[in-house]
């Protein structure tokens, strides 16, 4: 079986190898490595080892190279890297079509994963009543006392992610929704300061509204998103909404997929197998808990995932191979 | 009396005190009112550097390369292949090392190609069982110092063997031990060139000054833009932030040297090559000793921040632990990267100490006999790896290469004490956090943000001049000016209350304890020791455990700074004081004072100027870590910096910012480093 694999990958590189040499077009994958991006979260850790053992079974040589999620997208256009596999809307839009505007970034699809970024509390929050009348945000006019903090100035904190995520869109949704003589949006610097936040707020019992998304470790200890009014195309400033609209909530997210513009011409198979590829949401929560829950390292989570649910990602290799690979 | 005003600093404080508070008052807040704070004039800099920048990389002198991957001609710019092409250098430098340790295909690749590695799977360099390399270190250890070095070796080898974190040590060191020899070497050669030539040392100063004070993230966008994401970009990020230190030593040291020294050299018919490998270096050894000390932690120091950039190994792993609020993880993690510190330290001290023994006449197994034991245990390592295979799991030769997370854990253990921490001291701590900001910090804030421009300036120049002179307030404005011109004063004043405070704290608490440690050798030493621990210890790992006790406030930023602050207070208060001459004590003794007197009267006032340096180390540190704050979440320069990691124009935002940030330091440096430099001369101990 190995031996087969082998030799059939030897045989297609010798291949490709000649068609280099004669200047057609070659439709073999180039064996020079496909470099893929680890950030500091488990599900996308995972998942990089997931796409990575699938290109590996296509025959491709991967490699991993951790990186900051913000300085990613500058990589993956200067050809550093070769793709990124979990762009979240809400808060990685900007720099994904900042980079794709500059050139050299290409669109490679969507995971089918709905996501959700939005503000929320954690469960207790609620089982205690802190907030009466949550989901809904105009619970929020009553209940802001509950929420504050020594450096709040008396009114609630709205804990938002940093600013280099949204810009502006919290302070300007307090404002929109007349809610900023109650509250007041505050910046944390990074995602392990939010999860900071919950597990002290929790060993105090003080209210806390942060900003989460799911799918995500803390789905598992239960977390409740607010309900905010619904978002529409251009409802916030910045996208040329006004005052009365930018009190909209977040759209029901996509997960995206980028990579370099020259990954489908080096790697045309590897290129069609990840447009194709897609995760749904329970699926990404498996990966993150193979870690989170189970204890075990990213990348055996990743090769345990593979193992587990061939029925979920072969279709997309053998649409491109072909059957029997 | 009558009260001379030219000679009492006192009254000038008094006064320029009083002024100060009229221009608060007198001085309302208002758009337009330039006193009050300073048109922007500067707002287009950014966009301008951006530009220029982008230019330079992508358009400027266009040629054709022709890219296999794609069999097609694309258009590059000169400046980004040239950058490029000592990225690669650097990559393939790094990989060799790598490979060294733990096996890989890619250095026989860049001799061959990946064609070569798919027709030839044999052709993969095998990885050094983890055994031969803690054999060797040991080995090393005892040759260059003896049994002592060699258990240093045993242990941390031992430790990061033992407890699974072989293979991303393995990757720091790779690029460590790039990263360190080329600073080294760079420094030192900048510094000799900086020593012959009076105009490249006016130019390397304030070079330096930056490169010392622009805090590191500010810049990884530029060398993203430069070199590419990957350990070669971590490396040379690195080489910036760690060769500055090793030029200013290698100065110092070249400038100490006496000019009888030299004669001599001259004397004995030394050409100036001679001159200069065989009797100055030599002569300097101890400053320069100290720059590669120096250039070995800030290495280690970056190994956190360089994983931004795609470096592998410690910094990226801990970076993830925490990021799940692993923090005993993250401290077994954290204690690798001190322990590699040390270790490469000590041997590197240890090697440059070795004296050479020009008349020893030894046989060749004595004098080979080292290479022969370490190519004993080579033999041994390879063979207990082999039956480590017989006996062990295929994935799990314990004896080869101990996987990542697969050894023993301690982690357990440290999350328990900081789990232990957090329960018992909760609650105590809430009050008092509650207490800091509501009374102090809050207020202390305000207050910076309610000074008019022009006041602030006052203070700032008025001090300057009454501690350093009137060149020194002329070069503090300077800085001072451009941080108006752009649109952060704002920002730039929170920064400078945290800073404001955390120095105080720091160099309060530091100078005491320093002071206390100081009467007592063993104290210095154990109080040394732990400086150099934190100052490799990475600074992310309490970053978590502080946000859990105070909570995403400017307390925790405040708190994280002090810890990295004292560093300096405490080394330099116990340096200063362990300098003054035994023989000022015993005249002090004689004449009767009490021990308390000996230190208010005797120590303190001549280890004074030692201490300032201190406090201006103190305050780069500190600022160092208020920015390092941003990952909390602050509001200041830091948060922007940050920012502009994701912003188009980012490229130039943060190297403005950056700027900002070293003009404040440099600010600080200017009036703190005169003055002592000043009290030096006075006390005669220049």
């Amino acid at each position: 079986m190995i031996s087969k694999k082998f030799s059939r990958a030897l045989l297609a590189t010798a291949v490709g190898a000649l068609f280099a040499v004669s200047g057609v077009a070659n439709a073999a994958d180039s064996n020079k490595p496909i470099k893929i991006p680890i950030k500091n979260w488990s599900s996308q850790i995972v998942m990089a080892h997931v796409i990575g053992g699938m290109f590996e079974s296509m025959g491709n040589k991967v490699e991993y190279v951790p990186v900051d999620n913000q300085a990613s997208f500058e990589a993956v256009r200067t050809g550093d890297l070769t793709i990124l596999h979990e762009v979240w809307q809400s808060t990685m839009q900007n720099a994904y079509y900042n980079a794709m505007e500059k050139g050299g970034l290409i669109d490679a699809g969507t995971h089918e994963a709905a996501t959700l970024e939005e503000m929320g509390v954690p469960n207790w929050v609620i089982d205690k009543g802190l907030c009466p009348g949550l989901p809904k945000w105009e619970a929020l006019k009553d209940c802001s006392a509950a929420f504050a903090t020594p450096d709040s100035g008396g009114k609630g904190r709205w804990l938002e992610g940093p600013q280099s995520w949204h810009g502006d869109v919290m302070p300007n949704r307090v404002k929109g929704l007349g809610l900023d003589d109650k509250w007041v949006v505050k910046f944390a610097g990074a995602a392990d300061a939010l999860w900071a936040e919950l597990k002290s707020a929790e060993k105090e019992g003080r209210g806390t509204i942060i900003f989460n998304w799911s799918p995500n470790f803390t789905d598992a200890s239960g977390f409740t998103f607010i309900e905010f009014p619904p978002y529409f195309d251009g409802c916030r400033i910045a996208d040329g909404g006004s005052m009365e609209t930018t009190g909209c909530g977040s759209p029901p997210g996509w997960l995206k997929k980028g990579a370099n513009y020259k990954f489908p011409k080096t790697h045309p198979k590897a290129y069609a197998a990840f447009s194709k590829l897609s995760f749904t949401t329970p699926q990404i929560g498996q990966m993150a808990a193979l870690v989170d829950v189970d204890g075990l390292t990213h990348a055996d989570a990743g090769k345990k995932w593979l193992a587990d649910n061939e029925d979920a990602w072969k279709p997309w290799t053998v649409s491109v191979l072909g059957a029997g690979n | 009396m009558k009260l001379d005003i030219r000679n009492s600093k006192p009254a000038q404080f008094a006064i320029l005190l009083v002024v100060f508070f009229i221009l608060c008052l007198a001085i309302g807040p208002g758009e337009s009112n330039y006193l009050w704070r300073l048109p922007p004039l500067f707002k287009e800099l950014p966009t301008v550097i951006n530009d220029s920048i982008q230019f330079v990389m992508y358009d400027w002198w266009p040629i054709q390369v022709y890219d296999p991957d794609i069999e097609d001609f694309e258009e590059k710019a000169l400046f980004s292949e040239i950058t490029r092409s000592i990225s690669s250098a650097f990559l393939f430098v790094i990989t060799l090392i790598r490979e060294i340790f733990l096996g890989g295909t890619k250095t026989i690749v860049a001799f061959t190609g990946w064609d070569f590695i798919d027709k030839n799977p044999w052709a993969e360099w095998p990885a050094l069982p983890w055994t031969v390399i803690a054999g060797w270190a040991i080995v090393l250890g005892y040759k260059l110092q003896g049994k002592g070095l060699a258990l240093l070796a045993a242990l941390s080898t031992g430790y990061i063997g033992i407890f699974g974190q072989w293979e991303p040590s393995m990757q720091t060191l790779s690029f460590v031990l790039i990263a360190a020899p080329v600073s080294v070497a760079f420094g030192l050669a900048l510094g000799i060139w900086g020593y012959k030539n009076h105009w490249v040392e006016a130019a390397l100063n304030p070079l330096l000054n930056i490169a010392q004070t622009m805090p590191h993230y500010s810049y990884l966008v530029p060398v993203i833009v430069l070199f590419g994401v990957g350990d070669q970009a971590a490396a040379i990020a690195t080489i910036f932030f760690a060769t500055p230190p090793m030029v200013r030593l290698t100065m110092l040291g070249l400038k100490n040297i006496s000019p009888d020294i030299v004669d001599a050299g001259m004397m004995n018919g030394c050409n100036r090559a001679q001159l200069l490998f065989r009797v100055q270096i030599p002569t300097a050894r101890r400053d320069i000793l100290i720059g590669v000390n120096q250039v070995v932690m800030q290495c280690l120091a970056m190994t956190v921040i360089a994983s931004f950039i795609g470096a592998q190994g410690l910094g990226s792993n801990l970076m993830i632990a925490l990021n799940s609020l692993k923090i005993g993880s993250g401290l077994e993690i954290g204690l690798c990267i001190v322990l590699i510190a040390v270790l490469l330290d000590k041997l590197s001290l240890a090697w440059a100490n070795k004296q050479t023994d020009y008349f020893a006449d030894l046989g060749f197994v004595k004098r080979h006999q080292y290479w022969l034991i370490c190519g004993a245990i080579l033999i041994a390592g390879i063979l207990f790896a082999y039956f480590g295979g017989l006996i062990f799991d295929e994935d799990f030769n314990y004896l080869y290469i101990v996987p990542h997370n697969k050894g023993i854990t301690t982690a357990p253990f440290w999350q328990a004490a900081v789990d232990w921490i957090w329960d018992t001291f909760f609650f105590m701590l809430k009050d008092f956090n509650e207490f800091l900001i509501v009374s102090i910090l809050v207020p202390m804030k305000e207050a910076y943000l309610a000074m008019p421009v022009a006041a602030t300036f006052l203070l700032v120049m008025g001090t300057a001049y009454i501690l350093a002179g009137i060149r020194s307030a002329l070069i503090v404005c300077g800085f001072l000016l451009f941080i108006a011109f752009s649109e952060y004063w704002d920002r730039a004043l929170i920064t400078a209350y945290m800073t404001t405070f955390s120095v105080i704290v720091a160099s309060v608490v530091g100078i005491t304890v320093g002071s206390l440690c100081a009467q007592n050798s063993t104290a210095s030493k154990v109080v040394l020791l732990l400086c150099d621990f934190f100052q490799t210890f990475p600074s992310f790992i309490y970053l978590i455990p502080v946000i859990m006790l105070f909570g995403i406030t400017d307390t925790s930023v405040i708190i994280a700074a002090v810890v990295y602050a004292l560093v300096p207070a405490i080394r330099y208060t116990v340096e200063g004081l362990r300098n003054v001459p035994a023989v000022l004590h015993d005249a002090g003794s004689m004449m009767g004072v009490s021990r308390f007197q000996r230190w208010i009267s005797i120590e303190l006032p001549l280890a004074f100027p030692h201490i300032m340096l201190g406090v201006n180390q103190t305050v780069v540190f500190a600022l160092f870590m208020v920015i390092i704050g941003a990952f909390i979440g602050t509001t200041d320069l830091g948060q922007l910096i940050l920012k502009a990691i994701s912003d188009p124009r980012g490229t130039g935002i943060g190297i403005i910012l950056g700027l900002c940030v070293a003009f404040i330091g440099l600010a600080a440096d200017q009036i703190l480093r005169t003055w002592a430099n000043e009290r030096k001369k006075a006390l005669g101990v220049a």
